[in-house]
């Protein structure tokens, strides 16, 4: 049984570098940094105060107006994934219910609403805080503290009807289909940082066996709330010395790394048959060729200093797509500047990629945009598929002291322009040992 | 040639009891699970009843082995329980070797229940000023509490991933490793994507189910907000009444169902004990409302249809549909809507059962533990019942199985479920023939 082929032909990305692709990517060219202190609350308390925040913009933008009401239903999480998904059918040029609606159709015909589906990447959201604290912070006994008599009676009456639906992981995508009238397979991956690549993966295969013609994929979060960075804190994954120094933070795979920077943002993009791409002559940005996934057996706790889990995850990405390592042009690992995880990686990179690294360049966001966990996936994808797009390599900024074991090629100083055949992309989760890799190439009849 | 994919090995952790075959035994005998909740102080709650899981101890399961996931949260202990028992049953426990990397994880796993007294400690701190009154939050006071009082592991055991990375840990699982949590759709969604894990090849074995604990304060506080929860409190044990004319919400219930997913000639070159055949699935969204399902139900029958026609069968074909059947009022009807409008005149002529009514919602979990029971009946000749059906209801008018079970010839049942915002899935399971 032959499977169908993928192409990619919409990028939609919400990044601290900007709304859309085009910011981020010339953000990329132009070596910015989007990481300084946290303006959307007060992070004094804690000892991690830098973020990359996504600059304003408003999510009635990007939906119809007879869908507005539902933005107060909405966590933050949500708000990104809904906006990367118009970003990302605009992109396509495909006219979905969100464009019917919005008077953005022009002549075309909507896509078969039976035959697009969805898989999006979610975190771990967390609840309103003000909200829920403040609600919280009514059912409080004499002596000072929370009872759980006085919350059940009556406290909870102080949280809105619809509260938990804000918080399901699940609403990242069912906003999306419903905005879309997305009514294909949809589903939700919740396997932290490997979300995103495992949501694109799987919407991969869905449309190579035939259950879907196109798919919304990738992922969102934002790791840009009091509570997301108290657990980070906790963990001990923050940087937590470089307050004073937002712009050389996060140092992905560096000798001096001293842990990831929060963040927050999402990408969703379009896989799309090939055949249905052809026949509307869409814009292939590029083919998608491979997946791989696998799970460390060491520990979901602690990162494996083998990387092992990462390496069968490219290993297996490249069997996938028929390809060999030496074929690889550009490789875009995760590198979230914390010490032990960015050891694994590059264990794992150097054991599937051997030498080969030495002379294929590397590329990773990480520098500039920090780790948005379940959503950094998706906008490293879309990174890396426009490097591909354009045979450009935009610099890796803060990647220039690397660790001693590190075998990344990072561009320094300028954009390289290179041909690239085919790119690997991967991601590993920070917590229970998930990795996935994803293998794109020039698109050629 | 399309791989094909049997069942090999089934655990369960159910408020009904830990065991495949004691479980299934109080299900056909009616037995209802649900009580006052225990798992906290829930008294003054709108509702203070559920179906909690009872005398659990992982050390049951995993003997020495526990002590190396002591920080487990509730749902990832009762998914290593479930796990332990289906990969002993599946054989898998003796000495195979195994390709590691050709084994996988996909569950419908949710998170890792609130650490909630902490949480509820730092967030009451963070809303008092300096004289201790009531203010708005400020955030520099909550993390302060925050970082004293919350715990490191509690708080990373609650990502949804963590499960399935103790599982891989425990089991020596390399293969793909993937969550999702599609609300109360997860395990039937896990579990139709793991049969296509296997079909395309990306590996032989899959466990795959699903693990869930809401009974916590939030998780109550949450599905009392949206008024999904039966209120029952005088008579939990008969609260959960899917398709009766008196229903009003679902009973929230805890709990994990592993099944052991294994390609057919990797199974038979090890001499597995074959339990059923997994040979369809159908994934839909409904893209109506985040509160509502669509109201012909258009999303449900798409999911059932997809899934029939995906296995090569017909609808004349089912023999037992096994409900998702939540006991709310918008559920029951619209599910016997989409079936009637799916199956025709044949409807009326198909048993369905809810064991929901028995065990209550186990929410992620729900849709494993549910098709290991339909494993059970095509295994049995005989189909669970409904129970606390007394009152028929015009808008749910076909046959349910009240009350007593019933023996039947099962060569293909089709399993239902249905998730908050739309997600709708179905599998079909059907007798293994050679």
């Amino acid at each position: 049984m032959s499977n169908r082929r993928v192409v990619i032909t919409g990028l939609g990305v919400t990044t601290p570098l900007g709304i859309g692709i085009e910011a981020l990517w010339d953000g990329l060219l132009e070596k910015k940094c989007a990481i300084g202190p946290i303006q959307q609350w007060d992070p004094s308390g804690l000892p991690c105060r830098l973020a990359a925040e996504l600059p304003d913009f408003k999510l009635r933008d990007y939906i119809p107006k007879n869908y507005r009401k539902s933005i107060k239903v909405m966590a933050r999480d949500i708000v990104i994934a809904v906006t990367s998904s118009y970003l990302a059918v605009k992109d396509s040029g495909l006219v979905t219910k969100c464009l019917v609606d919005r008077d953005e159709a022009g002549d075309i015909p909507p896509v078969d609403s039976t035959r697009l589906g969805c898989n999006i990447g979610a975190g771990l959201i967390c609840a309103d805080l003000v909200e829920l604290a403040g609600a919280l912070n009514t059912a409080v006994d004499d002596d000072g503290k929370f009872s759980l008599t006085k919350w059940g009676a009556e406290g909870m009456t102080n949280l809105t009807p619809l509260w938990l639906l804000k918080f399901l992981p699940n609403m990242l995508a069912c906003h999306v289909t419903i905005v879309h009238d997305a009514q294909a397979p949809s589903n939700t991956i919740t396997c932290g940082e490997a979300s995103s690549h495992l949501a694109i993966g799987e919407a991969y295969r869905t449309i190579q066996r035939g259950a879907a013609d196109v798919c919304i994929c990738g992922g969102a979060e934002t790791k840009l709330h009091p509570m997301a960075i108290a657990r980070h804190t906790l963990w001990g994954r923050l940087n937590t010395e470089d307050n004073a120094s937002p712009k050389t933070a996060s140092l992905p795979f560096g000798a001096k790394r001293r842990g990831m920077i929060p963040s927050e943002g999402g990408g969703l993009v379009i896989l799309e048959s090939l055949d249905h791409a052809k026949k509307r002559g869409a814009r292939i940005y590029a083919e998608l060729a491979g997946f791989g996934a696998s799970c460390s057996a060491r520990s979901w706790n602690k990162p494996d200093p083998t990387g092992r889990s990462i390496m069968l995850a490219i290993q297996k990405a490249l069997t996938d797509a028929d390809t060999k390592r030496e074929d690889i042009d550009l490789v875009n690992p995760f590198g979230s500047g914390t010490p032990d995880h960015d050891a694994s990686e590059i264990a794992g990179w150097n054991a599937a990629m051997g030498d080969t690294l030495e002379k294929t360049y590397a590329m990773t966001t990480r520098g500039s945009l920090g780790n948005n966990g379940a959503g950094t996936g998706a906008i490293d994808f879309a990174a890396t598929v426009m490097s591909l797009h354009r045979n450009t390599v935009p610099v890796s900024i803060n990647t220039n002291e690397l660790d001693q074991a590190c075998k990344f090629r990072f561009a320094q100083n300028d954009p390289k322009d290179v041909p690239i055949r085919q790119a690997i992309t991967a991601s590993p989760s920070f917590a229970g040992g998930q990795s996935a890799a994803l293998i794109i190439q020039r698109f050629q009849e | 040639m399309t791989r094909r994919v049997v069942i090999t090995g089934m655990g369960l952790v159910t408020p009904l009891g830990h065991d495949v075959e004691s479980v299934w035994k109080r299900l056909l005998a009616g037995d209802c699970a649900p009580a006052p909740t225990s798992n906290f102080d829930a008294t003054a709650f709108p509702t203070s009843f559920s179906s909690e899981v009872k005398n659990f101890n992982l050390v049951d399961f995993l003997g020495k082995s526990a002590a190396n996931h002591k920080d487990a949260s509730r749902s990832t202990a009762f998914a290593l329980g479930a796990v332990a028992r289906a990969w002993s049953h599946a054989g898998l426990d003796q000495d195979l070797a195994l390709d590691t990397t050709r084994v996988g994880v996909y569950l419908g796993g949710g998170e890792g229940p609130l650490d909630f007294n902490r949480f509820a400690e730092a967030a009451v701190a963070g809303c008092r000023d300096d004289a201790g009154e009531p203010a708005p939050l400020d955030t520099v006071r909550w993390a302060k509490k925050a970082l004293d009082v919350l715990r490191a592991d509690h708080e990373l055991e609650q990502e949804h991933n963590c499960a399935g990375g103790h599982i891989a840990a425990q089991f020596g699982a390399e293969g793909p490793n993937i969550n999702t949590l599609t609300a109360c759709a997860a395990s039937t969604q896990a579990i139709g994507e793991a049969l296509h894990i296997i079909r395309y090849g990306d590996a032989d074995i899959m466990i795959s189910g699903g693990t869930h604990s809401m009974i916590h304060p939030l998780g109550v506080t949450g599905f009392n907000r949206l008024t999904a929860l039966s209120t029952r409190n005088d008579s939990p044990e008969t609260a959960s009444r899917p398709f009766d004319r008196t229903r009003n919400g679902f009973v929230l219930g805890e709990g994990a169902g592993i099944l052991i997913l294994e390609e057919l000639e990797h199974a038979k070159a090890r001499g597995a004990k074959i339990l059923a055949e997994v040979v369809g699935y159908g994934s839909t969204a409904d893209a109506f409302r985040i509160t509502d399902i669509h109201e012909n139900g258009r999303g449900g029958i798409a999911a059932m249809k997809t899934a029939i026609e995906s296995a090569g069968l017909t609808t004349a074909d089912i023999d037992y549909i096994s409900a998702h059947g939540t006991s709310t009022e918008e559920n029951d009807k619209i599910e016997t809507l989409a079936i009637r409008g799916l199956f025709q005149d044949r409807a009326k002529d198909i048993p369905i059962s809810s064991i929901k009514s028995m065990l209550g919602h186990l929410i992620a979990a729900a849709g494993a533990v549910e098709l290991i029971t339909c494993v059970l009946a095509i295994r049995d000749g005989i189909v669970p019942p409904t129970a606390n059906y007394e009152n028929p209801d015009a808008n749910c008018d076909l046959d349910y199985v009240p009350n007593t079970p019933r023996k039947l010839p099962v060569r293909a049942a089709l399993s239902n479920s249905f998730g908050f915002g739309g997600q709708n899935d179905t599998l079909i399971l059907q007798a293994y023939k050679a």
